[in-house]
């Protein structure tokens, strides 16, 4: 009789645990580690005020790829855009909606915290492995004030597939034929050397802790972290640091109707060289695997939140909202999801 | 399936007479055995039923080891098909071009683990020595004991978290010290964590087996003057030989597999280490890393292929171990 | 001469005595110091909020893990749900055969299962549930965790039930009582002791399992009871926040890896005094 017991709690206990199955409040995603501090932020206003709970794994713009195509997940985050390659080969026809901008910033762990300037000639040659003591003469050239030690550069990258390492190789690869050669372009590289991170968090916590360390993130986890920001040099010669200001003045180009661009190396004599869009990337037909009318409904509700009143948290945490013309074009980009070939705004 | 008799010269009265009555049958003076196959033809056997559901339950355990063999080998067939032998020697793992070496993770695996045995064997058999031959019983056996037992209970991800922040610091001064890259992640740093994390169960398994050593041969020893630590060094090391080692791959098996303590520490890069103070990946850590997005089928394969190699080398090391411990056991 | 020879001898015994001390206890000090780290840094963490709050938003202050807790407690309950009548089974059926082919088998894979990594096993459950659910449920996690646990359940199992002399057994069923009651109401009630800590000791063991949740039960910043959905887990979150650069994340793992820790050793001491209180001497 034990037994029967037993089975009658497991029983409650499943039943309980099972509770909710099926319901439209929750929404899933995962991908990009770049806009997460932003997201996180965003989905907790929007699950209190309009009690839709939106679960977002910061795993990085592969693993949101990955996780879209296999429909595991309701949208996907990733800063590198789909290639038409790629596009081919997810399972449906795949929405690229803008959320914002943000800067790709050059960190590093100095002692004193030195503000540093660095050219494109320099970071080829530190990511490289070319350049591998602090007080080379080439950073100290572009650094006349400042007395740099001489400890060895340590290089952290990400481990992980990142859509921050596709804006930075972008980069890379657009002002240095070699590296263009020699690693590419990508979410996933093959670094020549350095450590591997995993997520902009663990590659800023990986800098914080490694001393003579530089590396790449999103700016806003080296500003909240204290962390000193390199000054980019950027194709008209300034020297320009990642702020709100001048990542949006490097989006200020003409963007496809699909929101497709790579905005890296401006020629804006004020814009910051190494920033990206981050998307979210959902399927323009919601009716998959199942999916109820309300969930594509409620998915597509939560995607012009964000690009709306959710554009509101983006300058508080150091990112750049969406221009007007961007914003058109995402909300246009919206506009074509359906459900059964129906609009669902 | 009749039941097994401990001394078959008892009968036991296994059936009532309701089960004879109900079965049409008058089952007196007919054999137990007899009975017993009736029995089990009549439906509601409780006893059938019973030990049905614990030969299914027993299935199962094969039926589920198998799947698993299975599962794995299928889904990394893309990646054995394409890749073949490459896999294996190929230093290059580089997901964009497709190109799939797993060298690097193989040499990252064996030197963690290798340097981890290596760096435990002192410790291990200090403890085994201690616990197994000095201090059997007692106040302070007890504490080392418990202490050895809490170690081992301490969850991977806190390991990791702790060398982290603990450990990587003290590496990096080492490395600094020496002139040497200080990234104080790395190769050297993993096999650390992992010397921690597998003292406990090599300590387990080397006390076994030298309590195991007959005490007739250490008293013969004692008794022609020999001091303990000469009875130790000739007698029951060599004697328990073969359990020690043994206990040594098994701790080796276990090092191979862990994941979340190294992936940590170690530095995740994806190419040949150079040194052991340089950064690399394990095959487990790779597999951390690297799943959640791979986002295309040969790359899929050949991570789940790392799997399966995981898979039959741990297979291969602990039936080999359990092998010559229970081999050991019964000589003894 | 023969002094001097002696002495030399009964020096090396000394010596070596002393530096099997010195090894013996030079390998507690890390122990020492985790616990010494988790208890200092993760104690001034430890608040009633902490234990009944939900996580906040990156870069706020505040906020607690009571959702990674809760979601720990879900995964083991899913777990031994599976893996606690299956194991014992297996157990039972391994004690009362204990020869022959079959036997031989079972016993193979389930020390094969046992030292099978779990993150291999976290793949394995991957491809089983996640990939044919489509989607990322704490029973997923849970059917991983329960493998794993599965081998050691067995195997205490057996070595408990091996120990209880047969004649207990036959005294049952010569008193006409059937085998299936017998093997259920008389041997396995006296078996209690051993079978609770096998299970008591494989639950503390996947408690701090990580690797075969990080593509099953995948993490949420909620709490969650539906085990058709994702969920938080502490050594999930211990993970994520350790590896980032945000102080108050590090703070609150240090906080989650004091009360993982106090899991584990609250389930070791339970343990250790079901052994002694509930242990049927013969």
């Amino acid at each position: 009789m034990g037994i029967k017991k037993l089975l009658v709690m497991v029983g409650v206990f499943f039943s309980l645990a099972s509770f909710g199955y099926g319901a439209t409040n929750e929404l899933l995603g995962a991908g990009a580690t770049f806009p997460y501090p932003l997201y996180s932020k965003m989905f907790d206003i929007y699950s209190s005020s309009k009690g839709i709970k939106v679960n977002y794994q910061s795993i990085g713009s592969g693993g949101g790829i990955r996780q879209l195509k296999n429909k595991t997940v309701d949208f996907g985050g990733s800063d590198a855009f789909l290639s038409d390659a790629e596009l081919k080969d997810m399972p449906g026809k795949v929405l690229h909606v803008p959320t914002c901008l943000g800067g790709v910033a050059l960190t590093y762990e100095l002692p004193g915290k030195p503000e540093l300037k660095f050219t494109p000639v320099i970071i080829e040659g530190i990511f490289l492995g070319k350049i591998n003591k602090w007080n080379d003469p080439l950073i100290q050239k572009v650094n006349p004030g400042i007395k740099l030690p001489n400890i060895a550069i340590a290089v952290v990258h990400r481990s992980d597939g990142s859509g921050t390492t596709a804006i930075f190789t972008d980069y890379l690869g657009k002002v240095s034929s070699a590296w263009k050669t020699k690693v590419g372009v990508g979410k996933s590289v093959n670094w020549p050397i350095g450590l591997g991170g995993k997520g902009n968090a663990g590659v800023a916590g990986l800098i914080r802790q490694v001393p003579g360390s530089i590396g790449y993130v999103e700016y806003s986890y080296a500003f909240q972290n204290k962390l000193p920001i390199g000054k980019v040099q950027n194709s008209s010669g300034s020297f320009i640091a990642p702020s709100i200001e001048s990542v949006s003045v490097a989006a200020d180009t003409k963007m496809p109707d699909d929101t497709r661009i790579s905005i890296t190396n401006t020629a804006a004599k004020n814009g910051y060289p190494i920033a990206g869009f981050t998307w979210i990337l959902v399927y323009a037909e919601q009716n998959y695997e199942g999916r109820s009318a309300a969930k594509a409904q409620e998915t597509s509700k939560l995607l012009w939140w964000m690009i709306h009143e959710g554009q509101q948290y983006t300058k508080p945490l150091d990112y750049s909202p969406l221009s007007k013309s961007a914003l058109l074009k995402a909300e246009n980009v919206l506009k074509t999801m359906t459900y059964n070939g129906k609009k669902l705004l | 399936m009749g039941f097994r008799c401990h001394n078959r010269q008892i009968a036991y009265n296994y059936d009532t007479k309701e089960n004879d009555m109900a079965n049409g049958q008058l089952l007196e003076g007919k054999s137990i055995m007899e009975k017993a196959k009736v029995n089990k033809n009549i439906t509601g056997n409780p006893d059938g039923v019973f030990r049905g559901i614990l030969y299914i339950a027993a299935i199962f355990m094969v039926v589920l080891l198998l799947a698993i063999f299975v599962t794995l080998l299928v889904q990394s067939m893309p990646s054995i098909r394409k890749l073949g032998l490459s896999f294996f020697y190929n230093q290059i793992w580089d997901p964009v071009s497709g190109e799939f070496g797993a060298l690097p993770f193989f040499v990252g695996t064996l030197l963690t683990s290798f340097l981890a045995l290596l760096i435990s064997v002192p410790f291990s058999l200090s403890i085994s020595i201690f616990l197994g031959e000095y201090y059997k019983e007692g106040f302070v056996s007890g504490l080392l004991r418990s202490a050895i037992e809490l170690l081992a209970g301490i969850p991977s991800v806190i390991y990791g978290f702790w060398g982290l922040f603990v450990l990587v610091p003290v590496v990096r001064a080492l490395e600094i010290k020496l002139g040497v890259l200080p990234y104080g992640v790395g190769i050297f740093t993993a096999a650390l964590i992992l010397a921690i994390m597998i003292v406990p169960y090599s300590s387990a398994l080397a006390r076994e087996v030298i309590n195991l050593v007959p005490t007739d041969l250490k008293e013969a020893a004692l008794s022609l003057g020999a001091t303990k630590f000469e009875v130790i060094r000739y007698v029951v090391i060599p004697y328990a030989r073969s359990g020690i080692l043994a206990g040594l791959l098994l701790s080796l098996g276990r090092a191979l597999g862990e994941t979340m303590a190294v992936t940590m520490v170690i530095g995740n890069a994806n190419y040949l280490p150079t040194s052991i103070f340089a950064s690399a990946n394990t095959m487990a850590s790779a597999i951390a890393n690297e799943f959640a997005e791979a986002a295309d089928n040969l790359y899929l394969a050949s991570l789940v292929e790392m799997a399966l190699l995981l898979f039959i080398v741990t297979m291969i090391i602990n039936i080999i171990g359990k092998y010559i411990i229970k081999k050991f056991s019964v000589e003894v | 001469m023969m002094k001097n020879g002696v002495n030399s001898r009964l020096v090396k015994d000394k010596i070596f005595l002393s530096i099997v001390i010195f090894f013996s206890f030079l390998s507690i000090l890390p122990l020492l110091f985790i616990l010494f780290y988790i208890v200092k840094n993760g104690f001034g963490v430890l608040s009633l909020d902490f234990i009944t709050q939900l996580p906040k938003p990156v870069g706020e202050t505040g906020g607690g893990i009571s959702n990674a807790i809760i979601g720990t407690f879900i995964l083991i309950g899913i777990a031994s749900i599976l893996s606690m009548p299956l194991g014992i089974g297996i157990g039972i059926y391994l004690a009362e055969n204990k020869s022959g082919k079959l036997p031989y088998i079972v016993r193979l894979c389930a020390e094969v299962l046992q030292g099978i990594p779990s993150i291999v096993i976290g793949i394995i459950a991957w491809i089983w549930i996640v990939v044919q659910i489509g989607s990322f449920s704490a029973l997923s996690g849970g059917i991983a965790l329960g493998m794993l646990m599965l081998p050691i359940i067995v195997r205490s199992t057996e070595e408990t039930l091996k120990l209880i002399p047969t004649s207990l057994k036959e005294a049952s069923l010569a008193l006409g009582v059937p085998y299936y009651r017998t093997i259920l109401k008389v041997v396995l009630p006296t078996g209690i002791s051993g079978i609770v800590t096998g299970i008591l000791l494989s639950i503390s063991r996947v408690a701090g399992e990580t690797a075969p949740l990080l593509f099953t039960a995948f993490g949420s910043p909620y709490m969650n009871t539906n085990i058709m959905k994702p969920v938080n887990s502490l050594p999930a979150l211990i993970f994520n926040y350790a590896t980032s650069p945000y102080e108050d994340w590090l703070s609150a793992a240090w906080g989650a890896s004091l009360v993982l820790v106090l899991l584990v050793l609250i389930l070791n001491f339970i343990a250790k005094v079901v052994t002694k209180k509930w242990k049927v001497q013969f």
